[in-house]
């Protein structure tokens, strides 16, 4: 129970007043971030970030998962009332909870959405408690071949798990990778893929990137597609609020089935948006009734919901104990560690017990405080969708320009962001995923200095990745990953000779 | 609908109730992209190669990790490349239509026209004439309301970044009048 303890000492760090003022603030701006057409939560964060970069890393980290927090609120507004996804996981939320709102029901769908996820966050954070000292102190133990294994793992899980085309995430996935190397090489410090230029020297950062593929590439998509935004009136009284709260234990199993759902594929990179549609699918499933799935059933909004935010949240855990993050906002906060100078890894709840636990609690508190306020405001989030779209677009364009300068303070930047924003509106018509590119450009100069110092170890022999039994399984188990299709296909067609 | 096999806009304006005609079919972006992806991976592998992408003493040179990296874009852009040719089907299926292209393109000029004007001006005046102009042309909104929100707006960025958060921002010839 060492957890607890340090939990304590967690919450200890966490109760100030100019902490708890940043939770509210992050939380607010969080909405108001997830409400909005073309923000979200991966953009809005990395829009947000240089807000963080003169204040101490805790209560950076602080605000920041707030804002991560007011953002999975917020994608909920946006698809119960107007039936518009703020993020790619909530669009199972879309299935029953628009149509409950059609039926006058959006109080309840909107309580459903943001109790379940309050029980789906919850369910994570207390895995992540309990599990992340665990696997960090393990992870202490790994050497370069190791870590390079891990990456392995993450890359070749992308494309072998992925439902686009193969070669589309090959390509997103090398193309993040090969952006991460422009500039100066970490080991020889060499220039490379430069070509003179000066203002490629610093590299590409991938929150620039973020920031373009994400939120002006949205903003276009938005834009040619003219979203009509019509949607319910809602308000939340506090006896909905409780007929909600007192069906629910009725969905117990839904609510814990989407929990694990979420929590073991947040814990897998690139779960989230897989995990919402699976924890409806199996809701489905095993219902009695499937007829009225996606006719406006309440369990249709419970089980895509915690789901989503028990694998939103749990992403956060292989971010902290191995330094590998499981979502697209996680890799923001990565980026934002790396930023304040706090290497991501293992040596994290060594080194930085304060800012771990006080991260944890935060998670615990911003997701509590977090339900009280959405709960509250929810009418007055609703309006901001009434702005009309013309005064809100330029706004989001403004953000977007003001978060990448701010992170170099170069104007470069802000070209490169926009360069970003075409690429990524091609991208997002092509069916090319852009989370691969995101994470690879993260990752990118990590993966390779652990790649090369493995190489050095061992004089440039291959073997060196099978060389215990630790990294040997690691790296099977990428192998097996990448050419799962593969073997999946073999396995079917064994199966079928049999048969 | 028309038929999937025509290709040109020619049958589709001629169709009473069908999409506007297609700028650019989704079989010739992929074509496009996949050979631009190519020639970037061409690229960087020949800059990669020139910097050295072999062994030296010391293990792998700057130049190994990002060129073998090269290679598989290379290999799957041109997989991308092959498969977009054969695939016919996908031939007729539009990218954008001329009425979408036009909004994007509402939206994407004034951007550019914001990065430009951001570098002489400053981002403040830059994202004041942006907001204003964008909400008084494209969303024909009131020109008393616009300047009101692009001024309100802009001095709330000023405030919150410059002034509260400590985080500067270009500046331009109207922040040196007020000497700031």
């Amino acid at each position: 129970m060492e957890a607890l303890g340090l939990l304590l000492h967690g919450f200890h760090v966490l109760l100030t007043v100019k902490t708890l003022s940043l939770m509210m603030v992050g939380l607010v701006l969080g909405i108001f971030v997830g409400v909005l057409p073309g923000l979200g939560g991966p953009n809005g964060v990395a829009i947000l970030l240089p807000l963080t970069f003169t204040m101490d890393p805790t209560s950076a980290i602080v605000m920041l998962s707030c804002i991560y927090w007011g953002a999975l609120f917020g994608g909920a507004i946006t698809s119960i009332l107007f039936n518009i996804p703020g993020e790619a996981w909530s669009v199972a939320t879309t299935f029953d909870g628009y149509p409950m709102a059609q039926q006058g029901k959006a109080a309840e769908a909107l309580t459903a959405a943001f109790t379940s996820s309050f029980i789906g966050s919850f369910v994570a954070v207390v895995l992540i408690t309990f599990l992340a000292p665990g696997i960090a102190s393990f992870a202490l133990r790994f050497g370069p071949p190791e870590f390079f294994a891990v990456y392995f793992l993450t890359f070749c899980s992308f494309v072998g798990l992925g439902r686009e085309d193969k070669h589309k995430t090959l390509i997103s996935m090398s193309l993040g990778l090969l952006l991460a190397g422009v500039g100066m090489d970490t080991v020889s410090g060499q220039l490379r893929m430069t070509f003179g230029s000066s203002d490629l020297l610093r590299g590409i950062n991938f929150l620039v990137a973020v920031i373009g593929l994400f939120g002006i590439s949205e903003i276009l998509l938005t834009m040619e597609e003219r979203l009509a935004l019509r949607g319910h009136a809602a308000k939340i009284s506090l006896r909905v609020v409780l007929k909600v709260w007192k069906e629910m234990p009725q969905y117990w199993a839904t609510l814990l089935r989407s929990s694990l759902i979420g929590c073991w594929l947040g814990i897998t990179p690139g779960g989230a948006i897989a995990a919402s549609f699976m924890g409806y699918n199996v809701a489905k499933r095993l219902s009695k009734d499937k007829e009225s799935f996606g006719k406006g059933r309440i369990e249709g909004v419970f089980a895509p919901e915690t789901a989503a935010h028990a694998s939103g949240t749990s992403a956060l855990l292989p971010m902290l104990a191995l330094g590998i993050p499981g979502s697209g906002t996680a890799a923001i906060l990565l980026g934002g560690l790396m930023v304040w100078g706090l290497n991501p890894g293992p040596l994290l709840f060594v080194e930085h017990k304060d800012f771990v636990w006080g991260l944890i609690a935060s998670m615990y508190l911003g997701n509590v405080v977090g339900l009280v306020i959405v709960l509250s405001t929810v009418p007055l989030f609703a309006a901001v969708l009434r702005v009309p779209f013309a005064a809100i677009a330029p706004m989001i364009v403004v953000s977007c320009a003001v978060g990448a300068y701010a992170i170099q303070n170069a104007m470069f930047d802000i070209w490169l962001m926009l360069g970003f924003g075409v690429a990524g509106y091609v991208f997002k018509k092509l069916a090319i995923p852009l989370a691969p590119f995101t994470l690879a450009l993260v990752l990118g100069n990590r993966a390779e200095d652990s790649f090369r110092l493995s190489m050095i170890g061992s004089a440039g022999d291959m073997r060196v990745f099978w060389s215990n039994s630790l990294v040997g399984s690691i790296s099977t188990l990428a192998l097996v990953l990448l050419f799962w299709p593969l073997i999946g296909a073999a396995f079917a067609r064994l199966r079928g000779a049999r048969g | 609908m028309a038929d999937p096999d025509s290709s040109g806009g020619r049958e589709d304006t001629a169709a009473p109730a069908g999409d506007p005609p297609a700028v650019a079919g989704k079989r010739s972006v992929e074509i496009a992209v996949s050979a631009l992806l190519l020639a970037f991976a061409a690229l960087m592998g020949w800059d990669n190669w020139r910097h050295g992408a072999g062994w030296a003493s010391d293990g792998p040179q700057a130049g190994y990790f990002p060129f073998y990296l090269s290679v598989i874009l290379g290999g799957a852009s041109l997989y991308g490349l092959v498969t977009a040719f054969l695939d016919r089907a996908a031939a007729g299926e539009p990218f954008v239509n001329r009425e979408q292209l036009g909004r994007v393109m509402q939206v994407l000029v004034p951007t550019f026209l914001f990065c430009l004007f951001t570098q002489w001006l400053g981002l403040y005046v830059a994202s004041f004439l942006l907001i204003a102009g964008f909400m008084r042309a494209v969303g024909k909104i009131a020109w008393w309301k616009s300047l009101l929100t692009a001024f309100v707006f802009s001095v709330t960025m000023f405030v919150t970044f410059d002034i509260a958060f400590d985080v500067i921002m270009p500046k331009g010839p109207l922040e040196a009048l007020f000497g700031l």
